[in-house]
This record gives structure tokens, C-alpha cells and sequence, in this order.
């Protein structure tokens, strides 16, 4: 074979196989390492899969915040105002969590039905609604204070 | 009055973007010199009026016109005045000027540094910057336009700048991230105006390198700058979230890095021409990528403002002329530049393609964990997200075959080298090496298999670097001689090699030995982490300019020796009423103390307190200030500045015969 030929074929072969790997290694990596987003609604309503990580976000039910007493153990409600989900996180709150505020929480359902948090995102400015939150309302037909709209 | 001066500033702005645009190419076409010798004065009358809006806004801010739109909802009058200042460009209109004045900064500056340029390759390359002044200055003007007034019912006080950006670091993240971003529109710029040209030698490679590795030193401070700002602001301690818009600076920063390695190869040995020209419109389509993602708002991120969707669409469409408009470009004209300069596959051409390979696959890699959700949202199937361990799985081990590499390559010669010269040459480093990571992983907390791996891979690194020099040294008739005819380019490459070395260290020891604690603390609790004592002293509260705090004494010592005394702060923000989190710090060389206050929890003044030990947690920035050293001192070598070299052009000139 010409040499030049010779070169770009070993070129290609390497330029595949070293693709392959790293599809490979994507779709491996993909599996298990992403969460797909449920509104409340969906929880609710048992599409939500137990045991598999998910978010579900929404707002901060008023009213709903317990703390516990001795440990960082916190209890809330996330609502669309069609339903609403218990979530419990153990660790310290976003600065801007608070009682009728959007959040997202990302965990997995235990088999009670409450969501166990690992983490727990609220929005970073006043004027600031994660896209999640707001689509899981539109979807409800409710407005952020609970209004019907 | 002065916000409209501004406002008239930035619409001559645009219509002399739109003559740059088109007379000089007009003229380029013509090969009418008089008209392409408007371009530099076209792009030194387009910075003028460009900094002229950029000031008056400027002044609106530190006069606190609360007329102005973006002066209301950003800034206050309780607001220190540098804070005024950068308020300029924490929301999206004065950042979008903030990016309109960069690019006329670079734009200017190729108008003025580029003396060697034949007119020609000069008034394409302006044109097609002037091209990009258009789309940004006229985003500006037509979607989010930064001196709109509210009038009449002007506020009487702003509604203050989001406490998380009153920091000085978010001072001069911003535009050195820009700085990196734009920068890569000039070797965009010289990669399309090479193929009008139709002509892509190695002068083309020598032009646009300087330029490419400012822009990628930038980046990488601009980076880093972010990276620090969110460990100690954001108050959980992390430096790198593989958030979007994080991933958004990083793509280019990755494509950039394959780019700069791949214009040295087309420099030296005339190679990978199509290949590089692809790789400088990749990188510059990844910035505007990045643009686009941070400014629509599609994303969940902490850089998402709240936005409108025709500001999404004019990027996108902005987004697809430019991609769309230079690869088209490409595919007519590239097959015209290919080059048939053989290299053995034992070279250092070979290693350097290895570089491109990798740092491609991880650009793309990144690119489809970001895209992802976003593809899955707009086909409907369901609101996914991609997390930290997809990109850690995907990442770390694409990184970690790099580094082998990277050693050979400084020593390694070019055309063809032998195993055999590199057994010989190498030898010693890599059993010292290996010597470095099974012993180093000893000082740490406890033995660990990727910390030996990384000290492994650094040492190796490091080492080959050294031997590199230390030959290059030996040649010479003194050492000292030896050292002073090393050029700047080496200089460049050999501190930012290092520079990724030291980030490989510090980002894998302090992932590996961090602890964390979160807890619950009463004046008076002690805790103990990494054998430092944390004792919660008394809370306090303190008074700053604009906000009011609860303040944690905490006292660190260890065995026995006090170590420091730190104040985490917990701040009400008075205007806006927001509350965020101060964390402290007691930083070191070999290990970070960081303290942050959660929420009050209970009756008797208890905390969530948040306690970290973070070992080696500066080498990871200290790396990323070495690596964007490094790009800055290769642009100091003589050779960008002198006409041709004879010798050099010649057998360029005669390869490029060859290959054509």
C-alpha cells in the first residue's frame, strides 16, 4: 500500500476506535447519571418511579418547614397546588429556600412516598423562577401564590 | 441627558461596525487599497464610540440614574462606588455591552499590532471582526437595549445589585472570561479570512497564534477567577459544579487548547491545515454556543437571568449564520489547502494530533451532557438533567490518558523520533516517577490509589520537563548561555505544562482528602476535623454598609496551638432583603479551613455549621494562573513581531508549493 495511503488508513482506524471508546464510555457514564424532572401532580399520581434518582420541584408549601431539634434533619412540602410531595433533607438549605418560594429537590422516593433529598436547589435572585418550577404550574394551572389562573 | 449620548454612541458604533464589514472586503474583492486601508481607522473610530457608550453607562451607574432601567434593578444608592461599577455587568444589557467593548478592544488591536499583515490578510480579518461587532452591537441595540429610561416614575432608590455577584472577584470575572471568549473571534477571523484567500501557509499560522494563545490565557484566568469566586462565595465549598454555564466557558477553553496545539504543528511543519482551520471556527461557534446558552435562559443555572425568548432567537440565528456561513465556507475552499507532509507516526507531530484528538472528544463529550437535556426538553420526552458523576465518569479518564502523552511530547523531536531515544531519555523520569507515587500519597491523610496515580502522572510530567531542559541546557557552551537562548515560546509551553500538572494534583488530592462536616454547633460546642479543633466562640452581630449579619466566632487550633480565628458571616441585604452566606477561610499552600453558617436551628443561638478541610485546594488555581502565564509569555517571542524570517518563510514557501 502507498505509505501515505498506509498512514491516513491507520489514522482513521485509530480516530474510530478511539470514538467507539468514548461512546463508549458516554453512554456507560449516561446510565444512572441522569434524573428526569416529575411536577408534584406526577408524583402524586404514582408515575414517578421509587428508588431511581429523580427531581421534583415546585413551591415550598407554606407552612410546611420542620426542622428537627437536634440534628440538620429538615421536612417540607413541595407543591404545584394540585398535589403536593414530603421531602426530607438532611444538610444545610440554599439561602434563598424559604416558605412560598420555587425549589428543586433531587433524590430518590422511599417507599413511603417521601423524597429523600440529596440536594436541594432554590433560586439564586429575587426575580429568578427555575424553568422546572414554572413549567410545573403552567402544567397545574396554577399561578406562584397559588392562584387559580 | 448622558444615558442618551450613550445610546447615540452605540448607534454610530453600529453603522461603522457595518462599514468595517463591508467596505474593506468590498475592497479586498476590488483589491482596491484605499479602501482596505479604511479598515483600521474604521476599527480604532468603532472602539471610540463603543467606549464612549461604555462610559456613559458607566457614569448612569456611579450617579445613580435611576432613570435607567438596568441602573434601577441593579444597583442602589447604599452601594459601594466599585460595586456600582461592576453592577455594569451583572445583568444581562451591560454585559452584553461589556462583551460589544471587548470585541472592539481586540478588534482595535489587531488594527494596530499587526504591521507585518499584508493589507489584504489585514482588511479581511477586520472585516470579518466587524461582521461579529454587527451581530453583538445590534443584539444590544435591538433586544436589550442597556439606556432604556423608565419614564416617567423614575424609583427613587434602585433595587441593588444581587449580593452574590458584591464581591471583588465578580469585578474581573466577567471580562477576562470575555477577554477569552472574544479573543477566539480573531483566530476565527484569520481562519475565514485565510480561506477567501484561498491561501493557508504557515505566515497564516504564525499570525493567528499569538493572538489564539492571549485569548486561551484570558479564558483560563477567567476560569479560574469563576471557579475561586464559587468556592468562597457560594458558601458549600465547591469549586466546579459542571454546571451549564460553567460547561459553557470550558468547551471553548478545551477546543481552544486543542486549537493552540494544532496551529504550532501548522506553524513548524505545515501540517493539520484544514484540520486547524476547523478547530479555530469550532472553538469561536462554542463561545457564541456558550453566549447563547447563558443569555436565553433555557437553563437552570445560577448564571441564568430571567430573559426574554427573542433575545434566545437572535443568538440562535446569529449562531446559525456564523456556523452555518464558515462551515459552508470551509467546505468550498478546504479541500483547496490540504497538504501532504508525511511524518512518522514515532514524532511529535503524531503526540500533538493525540492532544487534538483527546481535547476533542472531551469538547464533544461535555458539549453532549450539556445539549442533552436540552435536545430531550424540545423533543418532548421529558425534563432531564445531566449530573457531576456523568461528567466526572467521562472526563476524568480522557484527561488521565493525556498526561502519559504529554510527556513525551516536549522532548520528543519532530518528522520522526525513535522509541528507542525515548526509552533512553525517559527512562530515569518515569521510575522516579513511579518512585513519587507510591512514596507522596504517604504525607497524605491516608494511602490512596488516585492521589498515587495523579502524583504519578504529575511527577512524570514535571520530570520529563525537566530532562527536556536540561538537555537543551547541556547544549549550550554555559548553562546560563543555555537558558538565555531558550525562546519565550518554550518558556510558554514549559510553565504551562507545569501549570496542568499542579492542577492535576490539587484537583485530585482535594477531591480525594476532603472532609466535610455539617453540623449543628452552640456557642461553646467544640469539633475536631483533620486534627483541627473548631470551637465556636460566641455569635454576633455586625453592621456592614448595605446589610446587617450574624456573625460566628470560631477559633481553630491545633494540638494545642491556635491556628486562626474565623467569621463566618450570615448577611441581610437591606434593599432587597435577600440573605446569603459569607464563608471564612484560612487558606495555605497545602490545605483550606473553610467555615459557613447554615440557619439558626432551635431557641439557644445554636447553627448549622458547615466545616470543611480542604487539602491542596490552591494548586488547582495556582495551576490555572501557570497555564494562563504560560499562554501570555509565548506571545512575547520575537518571531510573531519580525517580518519573515528568510530561511524559515523559504522552506515554507517550498513545502506549501509541494503541497499545493
Amino acid at each position: 500500500m502507498h505509505p501515505v495511503r498506509k498512514q491516513r488508513l491507520l489514522l482513521v482506524l485509530f480516530i474510530v476506535l478511539f470514538s467507539s471508546a468514548a461512546i463508549g464510555l458516554v453512554t456507560y457514564a449516561l446510565r444512572g447519571n441522569i434524573n428526569l424532572f416529575f411536577p408534584p401532580a406526577e408524583v402524586a399520581a404514582g408515575m414517578a418511579p421509587p428508588g431511581q434518582p429523580i427531581r421534583v420541584g415546585g413551591m415550598v408549601a407554606e407552612g410546611s418547614v420542620r426542622r428537627s431539634e437536634d440534628s440538620l434533619l429538615v421536612r417540607f412540602d413541595l407543591t404545584d397546588f394540585q398535589a403536593s410531595v414530603p421531602v426530607e433533607y438532611e444538610g444545610i438549605l440554599p439561602d434563598l429556600f424559604d416558605e412560598g418560594q420555587g425549589a428543586v429537590a433531587s433524590g430518590r422516593l422511599n417507599a413511603r412516598g417521601v423524597l429523600e433529598a440529596t440536594e436541594v436547589l432554590a433560586k439564586h435572585d429575587e426575580n429568578y423562577m427555575p424553568p422546572e418550577v414554572a413549567d410545573a404550574l403552567e402544567k397545574s394551572g396554577y399561578d406562584h401564590k397559588g392562584n387559580k389562573q | 441627558m448622558i444615558p442618551e449620548v450613550g445610546h447615540f454612541a452605540l448607534i454610530i458604533g453600529l453603522c461603522l461596525a457595518l462599514l468595517l464589514t463591508i467596505l474593506p472586503a468590498w475592497g479586498a474583492y476590488r483589491r482596491d487599497a484605499v479602501m482596505m486601508g479604511l479598515a483600521p481607522g474604521l476599527a480604532i473610530g468603532l472602539l471610540v464610540f463603543v467606549t464612549i457608550s461604555f462610559t456613559c453607562l458607566a457614569v448612569a451607574f456611579l450617579q445613580d440614574d435611576f432613570s435607567v432601567k438596568v441602573v434601577a434593578s441593579n444597583s442602589n444608592s447604599l452601594l459601594p462606588d466599585f460595586y456600582k461599577f461592576s453592577a455594569l455587568w451583572g445583568n444581562h444589557e451591560g454585559s452584553l455591552l461589556l462583551w460589544g467593548l471587548i470585541l472592539c478592544l481586540w478588534i482595535s488591536a489587531v488594527a494596530l499590532f499587526s504591521g507585518q499583515l499584508p493589507l489584504l490578510v489585514l482588511a479581511r480579518v477586520l472585516s470579518v471582526m466587524g461582521g461579529i461587532a454587527v451581530g453583538f452591537l445590534s443584539f444590544s441595540l435591538f433586544t436589550s437595549n442597556p439606556f432604556e429610561r423608565i419614564l416617567p416614575g423614575a424609583p427613587a432608590d434602585g433595587s441593588d445589585l444581587n449580593p452574590l455577584l458584591q464581591d471583588p472577584g465578580l469585578i474581573i470575572h466577567p471580562p477576562l472570561l470575555y477577554m477569552g471568549y472574544v479573543g477566539f473571534s480573531v483566530a476565527f477571523a484569520f481562519a475565514i479570512a485565510a480561506l477567501l484567500g484561498g491561501r493557508l501557509d504557515a505566515s497564516w499560522a504564525r499570525w493567528s497564534r499569538p493572538w489564539t494563545n492571549v485569548a486561551w490565557a484570558f479564558l483560563s484566568l477567567g476560569i479560574m477567577l469563576g471557579s475561586w469566586w464559587a468556592y468562597y462565595e457560594l458558601g458549600w465549598g465547591g469549586w466546579w459544579f459542571w454546571d451549564p454555564v460553567e460547561n459553557a466557558s470550558f468547551m471553548p477553553w478545551l477546543a481552544g487548547t486543542a486549537l493552540l496545539h494544532s496551529l504550532s504543528v501548522t506553524e513548524k511543519r505545515g501540517l493539520f491545515k484544514s484540520w486547524t482551520v476547523l478547530l479555530a471556527i469550532f472553538a469561536f461557534s462554542l463561545s457564541l454556543l456558550g453566549t447563547f446558552m447563558v443569555r436565553s435562559g433555557v437553563l437552570t443555572s445560577v448564571h441564568a437571568f430571567a430573559t426574554d425568548p427573542a433575545r434566545g432567537m437572535f443568538i440562535l440565528v446569529f449562531l446559525a449564520i456564523v456556523v452555518g456561513g464558515s462551515l459552508t465556507l470551509y467546505a468550498l475552499r478546504a479541500p483547496a489547502v490540504t497538504s501532504r507532509v508525511s511524518f512518522a507516526w514515532v514524532s511529535r507531530e503524531s503526540l500533538l494530533l493525540f492532544n487534538n484528538v483527546v481535547f476533542l472528544v472531551s469538547t464533544l463529550t461535555v458539549l453532549f451532557g450539556t445539549l442533552f437535556p436540552l435536545i430531550m426538553d424540545a423533543l418532548g420526552l421529558g425534563k432531564y438533567s445531566v449530573g457531576p458523576p456523568y461528567f466526572n465518569a467521562v472526563f476524568v479518564p480522557l484527561m488521565a490518558i493525556t498526561a502519559p502523552v504529554m510527556g513525551l511530547g516536549p522532548i520528543s523531536r519532530w518528522k520522526g523520533d525513535s522509541v528507542g531515544r525515548w526509552q533512553s531519555e525517559l527512562a530515569v523520569p518515569a521510575v522516579v516517577a513511579l518512585l513519587c507515587g507510591i512514596t507522596l500519597p504517604l504525607l497524605g491523610r491516608e494511602y490512596n490509589l488516585w492521589v498515587a496515580l495523579a502524583a504519578t502522572l504529575a511527577a512524570w510530567l514535571t520530570l520529563g520537563l525537566c530532562r527536556d531542559l536540561w538537555n537543551r541546557v547541556r547544549a549550550a557552551a554555559s548553562p546560563l548561555r543555555g537558558l538565555r537562548r531558550l525562546t519565550p515560546s518554550y518558556w510558554g509551553m514549559f510553565i504551562a505544562h507545569l501549570g496542568f500538572a499542579a492542577c492535576v494534583i490539587g484537583i485530585v488530592a482535594t477531591s480525594q482528602y476532603s472532609i466535610e462536616h455539617d453540623l449543628k454547633m452552640r456557642p461553646g460546642d467544640r469539633e475536631v476535623l483533620a486534627g483541627y479543633e473548631f470551637t465556636f466562640v460566641e455569635l454576633a452581630n455586625v453592621r456592614g454598609p448595605n446589610f446587617l449579619a450574624d456573625e460566628a466566632r470560631i477559633t481553630v487550633s491545633r494540638n494545642g496551638e491556635r491556628v486562626a480565628a474565623l467569621a463566618p458571616q450570615k448577611r441581610r441585604y437591606l434593599a432587597s432583603g435577600q440573605v446569603m452566606t459569607e464563608a471564612a477561610i484560612d487558606p495555605g499552600l497545602f490545605r483550606d479551613l473553610y467555615v459557613a453558617m447554615g440557619e439558626p436551628i432551635g431557641e439557644e443561638g445554636a447553627w448549622a455549621i458547615r466545616l470543611h478541610y480542604k487539602p491542596m485546594v490552591r494548586w488547582m488555581w495556582l495551576g490555572a494562573i501557570l497555564m494562563a502565564i504560560g499562554g501570555f509569555t509565548t506571545a512575547f517571542d520575537k518571531r510573531y513581531r519580525r517580518q519573515r524570517t528568510p530561511v524559515r518563510a523559504g522552506a515554507v514557501a517550498e513545502a506549501a508549493t509541494r503541497a499545493g
